[in-house]
């Protein structure tokens, strides 16, 4: 599903983000990808959705390269991949069930499709009764719920997510993770950058540590293994 | 037609009609940006829409006054009348000629007088017996061929003089020569400020919209739909701000063409009539303006589909 094939990356001003990444992920997969901040964390899953293109190696995505593939392709490619980040990234004009319906209107699906999807997947994060809604009059659960919607209405092959709960509170979290499971279960793959170690260390998934831009651990059902205290939830 | 190519024909209407909905949804939505936007293109294609009219106006009483130039030949008294038409022929082969006309003297008396006015009136008496000799009047192609054109007429047999207002024709040119380039230099320099203006003006609307582009890129939009409402958007921007200019440079010209027709009816200077002039200023300006949006709003969104 999911290929790295000896990645590096280098950013412009120097900084060695990724030094030969090797990583396979299977469909169905559920990921945790855990490090200290600055360990390439963020490139790693950057270079999966092609925000940032590798300097040197190959990755592929559900049988297509991501690095060979042509700029014009690159839109199509992205169809697969339902993106989630940290601080939600809706449209703040728009309703709720606006933003998800976004997400297939701009790639032209037909308007029955367009709402015959949209209820499902509102359905599905639990936010059925809240489509007219707009962002600002939610809690923050409640927008990463939409955010996640938006991301898996296409019915993508890939969820890759960015600190999902990185805003959130610890109760509120816990909910998010259940969203991911139900995704998970219905056999979409999904990779996880997280700082949450509670999380990481009661949902047992596997666990890819990053440190250095390499890959330290690989583990089947892995712990998460650091001590930081940027994140509040490690705390409690 | 196959049900595929139905359901793309469909999918292609909808688009398109997204984009236009979308267009004009974020004009409003963006009300303020979208009103800042529309007063520059307002404000520019005034200025160009008031320089092009002086333009064209200088370059049309430019050329009333060099067609007015004409070359004088007057012929020797001994030259006999049946010789005129050989005359007539050689003068009409001359390079660059474009019209040779008979002047008999008695012709040429009368526009002397005329020309004069009232102290013309001195010259009634010499009617019965005309002093002048018949002529011919040439007139060349171009107006700045005269002076050119007028030195080899002098050199012919049975010509007693040659007049075409030598030294203050040349002066003319210059003038008018210098009042269309400045014209024109100037129109040209206020479009390149009014594109720049205009461009800056949109691509600060759009800076506020890099999420909402950064979101489509994401969910897989691709690069010309994204482009399409910022088309549509920079068009109506255009169009809009082309409107007021024209409204006003119609109602104002046919203000300054009517105090200009009754007052100045003596000086044989005529303005361009009212139309067809505005429709084809209107049309411009509604071009100008829609081509401004149109690549002010592009040309902003292109650095947000990088990546």
């Amino acid at each position: 599903m999911i290929e790295m094939i000896d990645v590096w990356k280098t950013y412009p001003n120097g900084v060695m983000a990724l030094n030969g990444i090797d990583v396979h992920i299977d469909k169905g997969d559920f990921v945790y990808v855990v490090g200290p901040s600055g360990a390439g964390k963020s490139t790693f899953i950057k270079c999966m959705y092609r925000q940032e293109k590798p300097t040197k190696g190959n990755i592929i995505i559900n049988g297509k390269s991501l690095t060979k593939v042509k700029e014009r392709q690159i839109p199509y490619l992205r169809r697969q991949i339902g993106v989630v980040f940290q601080d939600f990234k809706l449209l703040p004009k728009l309703s709720v069930y606006e933003n998800v319906a976004f997400a297939l209107e701009v790639i032209e699906e037909s308007p029955k499709v367009v709402r015959r999807q949209v209820m499902e997947t509102l359905e599905l994060v639990g936010l059925k009764n809240k489509a007219r809604f707009l962002p600002d009059e939610l809690s923050g659960g409640e927008q990463q719920r939409v955010s996640i919607a938006r991301s898996i209405v296409n019915k993508p092959a890939v969820v890759i997510a960015d600190e999902p709960t990185g805003n959130l509170d610890p109760e509120t979290a816990w909910g998010i993770m259940e969203v991911f499971e139900e995704i998970s279960n219905r056999g979409t793959t999904v990779v996880m950058a997280t700082h949450n170690k509670e999380i990481v260390n009661t949902i047992k998934k596997r666990v890819i540590a990053i440190e250095g831009g390499r890959i330290v651990r690989d583990e089947k059902r892995g712990v998460y293994g650091y001590e930081d205290h940027t994140n509040p939830i490690s705390s409690y | 037609m196959t049900r595929r190519e139905v359901s793309t024909g469909m999918r292609i209407i909808r688009t398109q009609s997204r984009h236009i909905k979308e267009g004009f949804k974020n004009l409003g939505r963006n009300g303020w940006m979208s009103f800042a936007s529309v007063s520059a293109v307002t404000v520019t294609l005034l200025l160009v829409g008031v320089f092009l009219v002086l333009l064209l106006n200088i370059n049309a009483i430019a050329s009333q006054i060099e067609d007015d130039v004409e070359i004088r030949v007057y012929l020797d008294k001994t030259v006999k009348e049946d010789k005129y038409a050989q005359i007539e022929e050689k003068l009409g082969s001359i390079d660059r000629v474009s019209n040779v006309q008979f002047v008999p003297k008695d012709e040429g008396l009368k526009d002397l007088i005329n020309s004069l006015g009232d102290e013309g009136k001195v010259f009634e008496s010499l009617k019965s017996e005309n002093p002048l000799p018949d002529a011919f009047s040439v007139k060349t192609e171009k107006p700045q061929d005269t002076p050119v054109v007028a030195e080899k007429i002098e050199g012919m047999k049975s010509v007693t003089k040659v007049e075409y207002g030598k030294g203050t024709v040349e002066k003319l040119f210059k003038v008018t020569d210098a009042a269309r380039n400045i014209g024109l230099i100037l129109i040209v320099g206020l479009l390149f400020t009014a594109m720049f203006l205009i461009a800056n003006t949109i691509k600060i609307t759009i800076v506020t919209r890099g999420k909402e582009i950064e979101i489509m890129k994401l969910v897989g939009a691709t690069n010309s739909f994204i482009r399409g409402p910022f088309f549509v958007e920079g068009l109506l921007l255009g169009v809009l701000g082309s409107l007021v200019p024209i409204g006003l440079l119609i109602l104002g010209y046919q203000f300054v063409y009517e105090a200009v027709s009754m007052n100045l009816k003596t000086i044989f200077i005529q303005l361009l009539p009212v139309y067809p002039l505005m429709f084809q200023l209107a049309g411009l300006l509604v071009v100008i303006g829609a081509f401004i949006g149109v690549w002010g709003s592009l040309t902003s969104v292109r650095k947000f589909l990088k990546v």
